[in-house]
């Protein structure tokens, strides 16, 4: 791959979530890495050979990790690729992503974590990471081969949308991971408690005759979760929590000194039940949209830091599995290309500190998971993003480059526009007319 | 009866063009919609009493009748509307079981669509499929039950046995008792009943309770002498057999004893009280053969009749809006 020449950037609006910082301020990418950042407008004595962008105050920050994307590759590769997703992944300023296990096959060994990051550097757009599974072929029987994945590569594990059911499974595989040190993930739902339902039980719900589970299954199974992260000492990150309910059993682990990180899909913050609407699949989602409430105190919990982490929860399916019976139809929605315009939307509504924000895309994701990505300093990777910010954007599912358009922000006006996405100091993307 | 003497001329004065193009939610009817349907509906009746009941109306017009799920009761009362009302009918009932469900229904919808018929009759498994079907042809489809959603036309033919029993509807206390959570039946009534100005309670234990019941706009009642006393009319809902195995009730007998209908609960309603059913009943699980059979207080064979005339006149003003178009 060819080296990548140094970029100028100037007069940008520089957003450092590792320190705080968002102001005025420049910076040079030389080398693959940042070379040099400074809090001016402007530059002095910049050698006249390098590239200069002229940032016109757009804001210029670390690039997105995304630490929950599903594509379909290996095995599915008709809903996307690896390379389709890295490609969505950099026109939406995500610079790293990291992919789930539950692919055909699964990622349970090191091998497919090791085609996996092959493939991903023959693609060369944006950084991706497996995930491996908790268990072998996500049953929740057995543990997988935790130990050989992570010496591959694999950044965390996780059964994905499966629950681990049995308890002592559960506390044996986090145990074993802990060991590792590989982060354990896990999204919580008693399947007994939620059934084969496909919506959140709620008045709403029940007056279109849909098929619904309640929140409360959520809450009950974090409990066992978070007990077990008190006793086994893993590092225990809850996936894509949904509901106001399990907040509370949240603040009362997270006084204690236990490791636990939490996510939240961007479309949780961004939607309710209600935009189901007249049975619009693209709202289906795992786990459901709940209440306006639930997505309420899901902001003020990204505020307060109690939730850690956003993620875009990609999830490619195809019109044809979208376009069924709600319950019938397949889950998910894309987002790669949205979670940044989605996300600033908290911003632009006043809900919390654009820093803040980002660090929920950049430095905390990139902590957690121990990726050297998501500050703006000296030596560090040049993953970056140029974004203007206040641009409108209005979602056209169809011109996503995602090979599934199942965008719920479908239609939608956002604001937010990447202009420029750059992985290792190299342009991947460029929106700049 | 003054109502035997309405004729065709009568049944086209009332004819009016249909709201909009489909009809797969009792939502969809505003009140004075409802009235129209029911006084044409109420036409229907009379024509129907006639020996010679063949009628023009939807003559070239197809009707499809497409049922996803069995029901020989819901099925006939359609065919035997399109039938008397001059329209080719054609049944079709797809197997879903070589195909996932919802390959069958799209796929079915695009075929029957280049086969342009103009009413498309659908019952599905699955909530929503009938408002599905209706974004992807180009015909009137009407919601024959879907899932555990709607079943508009049997709220509409539930409404018109009330009016001719009770000469309105307004005002009365209708106790929907049993199964609610799952029943297409309920949801219709309700809304129905309510833009008729009808007191509506919803009856049955609290695992057969939608979340959210209460808000409904109606009282919920987990006791059924409480729930029916003096109620006006008292529909019993089917209750399926897979519900009855210890997962939502513990047993029939148990069911019987507190939410099936005997005469002795049925002394708390009011006198003159009339019992409803959509059919097919569960004899001596929610509903007792005595009460059942007896044509002093049972509207079930009316509604039978009814749904046949109600059907008429739900066709008949869907074609009305063809005609314009």
């Amino acid at each position: 791959m060819a080296e990548a020449r140094p970029i100028a950037f100037l007069g940008a609006r520089l957003v450092d979530p590792a320190t705080g910082y968002d102001g005025p301020g420049c910076l040079i990418a030389a080398g693959g890495a940042i070379a040099e950042v400074a809090r001016t407008p402007g530059l002095a004595g910049l050698s006249p050979d390098i590239e200069r962008v002229d940032c016109g105050g757009a804001m210029l920050a670390p690039g997105l990790v995304d630490i929950r994307v599903k594509t379909g590759e290996p095995g599915a590769e008709t809903k996307e690729t690896l390379k389709s997703a890295a490609r969505a992944a950099v026109a939406g300023g995500v610079t790293s992503i990291v992919v789930q296990p539950d692919t055909d096959p699964v990622v349970d060994e090191p091998s497919v974590v090791d085609f996996i990051l092959r493939r991903a550097r023959d693609i060369g757009l944006s950084k991706v990471y497996p995930a491996g599974a908790a268990t072998k072929g996500l049953a929740g029987e057995q543990m997988a081969e935790i130990g050989l994945m992570r010496e591959a590569g694999c950044l965390y594990v996780t059964d994905v949308d499966r629950p681990i059911v049995n308890s002592q499974v559960m506390r044996r595989a986090m145990t074993y991971a802990r060991g590792f040190g590989v982060p354990f993930a896990h999204r919580p739902n008693d399947p007994s408690l939620a059934g084969q339902s496909n919506a959140n039980e709620s008045e709403f719900a029940g007056r279109l005759g849909l098929v619904a589970g309640p929140a409360i299954a959520e809450r009950v199974m974090l409990e066992r979760d978070l007990a077990l992260a008190e006793l086994t000492g893993a590092t225990l990150i809850v996936d894509q929590l949904s509901s106001a309910d399990a907040l509370d059993s949240l603040r009362r682990a997270k006084a204690k000194d236990v490791n636990i990180h939490v996510t939240v899909s961007i479309n949780h913050l961004s939607f309710n039940e209600l935009d189901i609407g007249d049975y619009r699949t693209f709202y289906k989602l795992v786990p459901p949209l709940r209440g306006e409430d639930d997505r309420q105190s899901l902001i003020e919990a990204l505020a307060s830091g109690l939730i850690d982490v956003v993620v875009s929860a990609h999830a490619p399916a195809p019109a044809e599995d979208k376009r069924l019976p709600f319950d019938e139809a397949a889950p998910g929605a894309v987002g790669l290309e949205t979670l940044l315009p989605a996300l600033l939307t908290l911003h632009h509504e006043g809900r919390a500190p654009l820093v803040d924000l980002l660090a929920a895309v950049t430095l905390k994701p990139a902590r957690l998971l121990s990726l050297d990505a998501g500050r703006l300093a000296t030596g560090a990777p040049a993953d970056l993003v140029l974004c203007d910010i206040g641009a409108p954007v209005r979602i056209d599912a169809d011109k996503l480059i995602s090979k599934s358009k199942n965008s719920p922000f479908d239609g939608r006006s956002l604001q937010g526009k990447v202009l420029l996405t750059l992985v290792d100091g190299r342009v991947v993307f460029d929106a700049r007319v | 009866m003054a109502r035997n003497a309405l004729g065709i001329d009568d049944v086209r004065a009332r004819t009016f063009p249909f709201p909009a193009r489909h009809f797969t939610s009792a939502a969809d009817l505003d009140r004075d919609t409802l009235i129209a349907l029911l006084d044409l509906a109420d036409g229907f009746v009379a024509l129907n009493r006639q020996k010679a009941k063949k009628l023009d109306l939807l003559k070239g017009r197809t009707l499809m009748n497409l049922f996803f799920e069995n029901s020989t009761r819901t099925q006939s009362s359609f065919e035997l509307a399109g039938k008397r009302l001059g329209a080719d009918v054609v049944n079709m009932s797809p197997r879903a079981s070589s195909m996932s469900k919802g390959e069958t229904l799209i796929d079915t919808a695009v075929t029957l669509n280049a086969m342009r018929p103009d009413l498309l009759v659908v019952r599905h498994p699955a909530s929503g499929a009938a408002a599905l079907l209706a974004q992807k042809v180009g015909c009137s489809v009407i919601n024959a039950g879907d899932g555990q959603h709607e079943h508009p036309t049997q709220a509409l033919l539930d409404a018109l046995s009330m009016r001719r029993a009770f000469g309105s509807v307004e005002g009365l206390t209708v106790a929907i008792c049993g199964d609610v959570l799952h029943s297409r039946v309920a949801r219709s009534n309700v809304l129905t009943l309510q833009m008729l100005g009808a007191r509506v309670r919803l009856v049955g234990p609290a695992t057969l309770m939608p979340v959210g019941a209460e808000r409904w706009g109606g009282e919920v009642f987990h006791d059924l002498r409480r729930g029916v006393a003096d109620a006006d009319v008292v529909m019993m809902l089917r209750l399926q057999l897979e519900r009855m195995t210890g997962a939502l009730v513990p047993s029939t007998r148990e069911y019987f004893r507190f939410f099936g209908l005997d005469r002795e609960k049925l002394a708390h309603a009011k006198p003159g009280v009339k019992v409803m059913h959509p059919g097919p009943m569960n004899r001596g699980v929610e509903i007792d053969s005595d009460v059942a059979d007896d044509l002093a207080i049972s509207l079930i064979q009316d509604q039978v009749e009814m749904g046949v005339a109600a059907r008429m006149a739900v066709l008949t003003s869907l074609a009305a809006r063809l005609d314009n178009d």
